[in-house]
């Protein structure tokens, strides 16, 4: 084509306004790829938050404050369940396996979840992926602890360091169970979910701890009104002394069954077929005995997610709100420079350039400065996910892919492209317009 | 006598036949002219003030504009037979255009301003074996040799007017426009412009047509007429 020399050295002529549009498109182009990625990122982690388990139950409450509480670890659940009720529902035939959990103490701001040997066999996230350990072995002993991934980075803790559990889920708690301190045994791979944010301990560490402290005998100076914690159903105190006697035999290796906590938190169950989990979350949903949810993972995620959802939904249409900024921008230069452009067009038809001639020029600028932005843009991205990407990880846990563009990325910059063609035939016809009507008047 | 080349010498430069031209604006005057022929190889001076029409004239004879009553023939070629692109394409192949300044595109080398037709006409290219030679050549016959290699924005006006009349002149097109290329220019520089262009002019066998204001240069040239008030 030969206006596409002549529109390339048009461009490099007026250099500094055409570097600041592309700039500005580059930007706007980079900063819609990365909330893009950012946006498949966070879904794609916060769906496979938890897999392969096919019921969650607690005590009667909300699909999604149950899922919260026991897979989020955020906030509390009000009430608990019975141990006994547990034990029924894993006994169900149907029930491949059961995981409990047990929450309500912290340590330095990090959840503590009370769980059995089942947790590390069983619990899977992504897709379908187990927990393996960095280092070290799981709990067997009491006063074992397994630490999230995040929690042994951030708080630098090694294998055999000793930690104290807080008493409730606050992250400065000033009633501490420094009389039982826990051993670290070991530290889970970092999975990108709140696993890597818990330390983990036997349901019987869970019970020692508050047993032992409560056989302390100092519970009135402790002020309970911001725990939830199952091991402190009031119907336990007066058994404080027995339940301590318990665990010392239990520690001597007398009698493992004997510290069986009365309540848990919640329990994750899988089945060995998912058709049957319909069947027994309903029966677990009307069971009598006691108020109980039974919830399906999948299905409290969407409903999860449509919540958190209008969070990205918005980031997008803002990223989409910069991009047409930016295109604005280039409009607005480009219909600038055709004012300044007007005598070139004027000798340009002296020397036999066809209207078409002057329109094509503008459109293979506008062509040339959207191609040269969305490349820009694009090594943009990539720069910034290089330098984002450690970071992101440690705050968020967020797993930012450095892949190749997906098609949904490449169908974005299609679309970019059109437009920015469109956007390009304003003012190439305005100029189209002006040329047929100035002729060889040459206008300053 | 009879050889095709002399019948082609007898083809009139310009025939303009009971020509109306009217603006749909109060403000640009009507153009009419009944009868004007230029003969091929003729250097004409039209002089003119503006809102004489003279922009309408220059307009009718590029091809830019189309008469709305009455003929244009450029070369044979009668204007209002052929459509708008066509007369663009016919611009590019057989006239050269001097403005009165600003004749040069800013982003463009001198040599690449005066080459630019040849991009736009395949039958100038054709006639010339090597562009920039070609370029160089005719700049150095208009005294602007040593000036070939600097940037366009860096001349003067008397200098950017010799290189708009070899980007005119390049190709060697049958008919040269100039719409008062001296108007920037000294008297002492007019009268050197104006004879570089005629030597040229012959060089190339090219027909001269140049439309001024200033009366004083209409000596210089075979024939000349004068456009008032949209009348010769």
């Amino acid at each position: 084509m030969m206006t596409l020399g002549l529109s390339w050295k048009s461009i490099r002529h007026r250099g500094f306004t055409v570097a600041l549009t592309v700039i500005s498109l580059s930007l706007g182009v980079a900063l819609l790829l990365g909330v893009e990625r950012m946006r498949s990122e966070a879904r794609e982690g916060f769906t496979n938050t938890i897999s392969g388990t096919d019921l969650i139950v607690g005590a009667r409450t909300g699909d999604v404050s149950l899922l919260l509480s026991s897979v989020f670890r955020i906030g509390n659940a009000t009430q608990k369940i019975s141990w006994e009720t547990y034990e029924k529902i894993s006994k169900n035939p149907q029930v491949a396996w059961t995981i409990p959990l047990s929450l309500g103490d912290s340590h330095k701001g990090y959840r503590v979840l009370g769980t059995s040997a089942e947790y590390f066999d069983h619990y899977r996230y992504g897709r379908k992926q187990a927990l393996e350990m960095a280092e070290g072995v799981r709990f067997a002993d009491t006063y074992d602890a397994v630490l999230g991934a995040e929690v042994a980075r951030k708080l630098g803790y090694q294998i055999s360091d000793e930690i104290v559990l807080a008493h409730g889920s606050g992250d400065v708690s000033f009633v501490e169970h420094t009389d039982k301190p826990f051993r670290v045994v070991g530290v889970l791979k970092a999975t990108g979910t709140p696993v890597d944010r818990a330390v983990h301990v036997s349901l019987e560490g869970i019970e020692a701890v508050h047993v032992g402290w409560d056989g302390s005998g100092d519970h009135d100076g402790h002020d309970h009104s911001n725990c939830n914690h199952p091991a402190h159903d009031h119907g336990d105190h007066e058994t404080g002394m027995d339940r301590l006697a318990a665990i010392e035999s239990t520690l001597a290796g007398e009698d493992p069954n004997s510290l069986e906590p009365e309540t848990i938190t919640a329990f994750l169950v899988g089945m060995h077929s998912r058709v049957d989990a319909v069947f027994l979350q309903r029966s677990i949903n009307t069971y009598k005995g006691e108020a109980l949810s039974a919830v399906m993972p999948g299905v409290a995620l969407q409903e999860l997610w449509q919540v958190v959802g209008v969070v990205e939904t918005t980031l997008l249409v803002i990223s989409l709100f910069v991009l047409g900024v930016s295109l604005a921008g280039m409009l607005s230069s480009l219909l600038a420079s055709l004012n300044e452009r007007r005598r070139e067009m004027a000798i340009l038809r002296s020397v036999g350039a066809r209207p078409v001639h002057i329109l094509s020029l503008i459109v293979v600028e506008s062509i040339l400065l959207t191609t040269a932005s969305i490349a820009a843009g694009i090594a943009l991205l990539y720069g910034m996910l290089l330098v984002a990407r450690p970071v992101v990880l440690e705050k968020t846990g967020l797993q930012l892919g450095f892949g190749m563009l997906s098609s949904w990325e490449l169908i974005l910059i299609g679309l970019v492209m059109l437009v920015g063609l469109l956007v390009g035939l304003v003012p190439a016809w305005l100029c189209y317009r002006r040329s047929l009507s100035d002729g060889l008047t040459v206008r300053v | 006598m009879n050889e095709p080349s002399s019948n082609v010498d007898a083809v009139p430069a310009i025939v303009l036949d009971s020509l109306r031209y009217a603006w749909s604006d109060v403000m640009s005057p009507d153009l009419v002219i009944n009868d004007l022929q230029v003969r091929s190889g003729d250097r004409w001076f039209i002089e003119g003030a503006s809102g004489s029409g003279k922009s309408t004239l220059l307009g009718l004879l590029s091809g830019v504009l189309a008469p709305q009553k009455g003929g244009v023939t450029v070369l044979g070629k009668r204007f209002d037979d052929m459509g708008g692109a066509e007369r663009d394409r016919f611009r590019a192949d057989h006239i050269g255009y001097i403005f009165q300044m600003f004749n040069l595109i800013p982003y463009l080398s001198v040599i690449e301003n005066v080459t630019l037709p040849l991009r736009f006409s395949k039958r100038r290219r054709k006639r010339v074996s090597d562009p920039d030679k070609e370029a160089r050549r005719l700049l150095e016959h208009l005294g602007m040799g040593k000036l070939a290699e600097r940037k366009v924005t860096k001349l003067s006006v008397g200098q950017q007017q010799r290189v708009a009349a070899a980007r005119a002149l390049i190709g060697s097109p049958e008919l040269i426009l100039a719409d008062e290329p001296t108007s920037a220019l000294d008297e002492g520089h007019s009268e050197g412009f104006v004879k570089l262009l005629f030597d040229e002019c012959k060089t190339a066998g090219s027909t001269l047509v140049f439309v001024s204001h200033d009366s004083r240069l209409a000596g210089l040239f075979d024939q000349s007429f004068r456009l008032e008030g949209g009348h010769p």
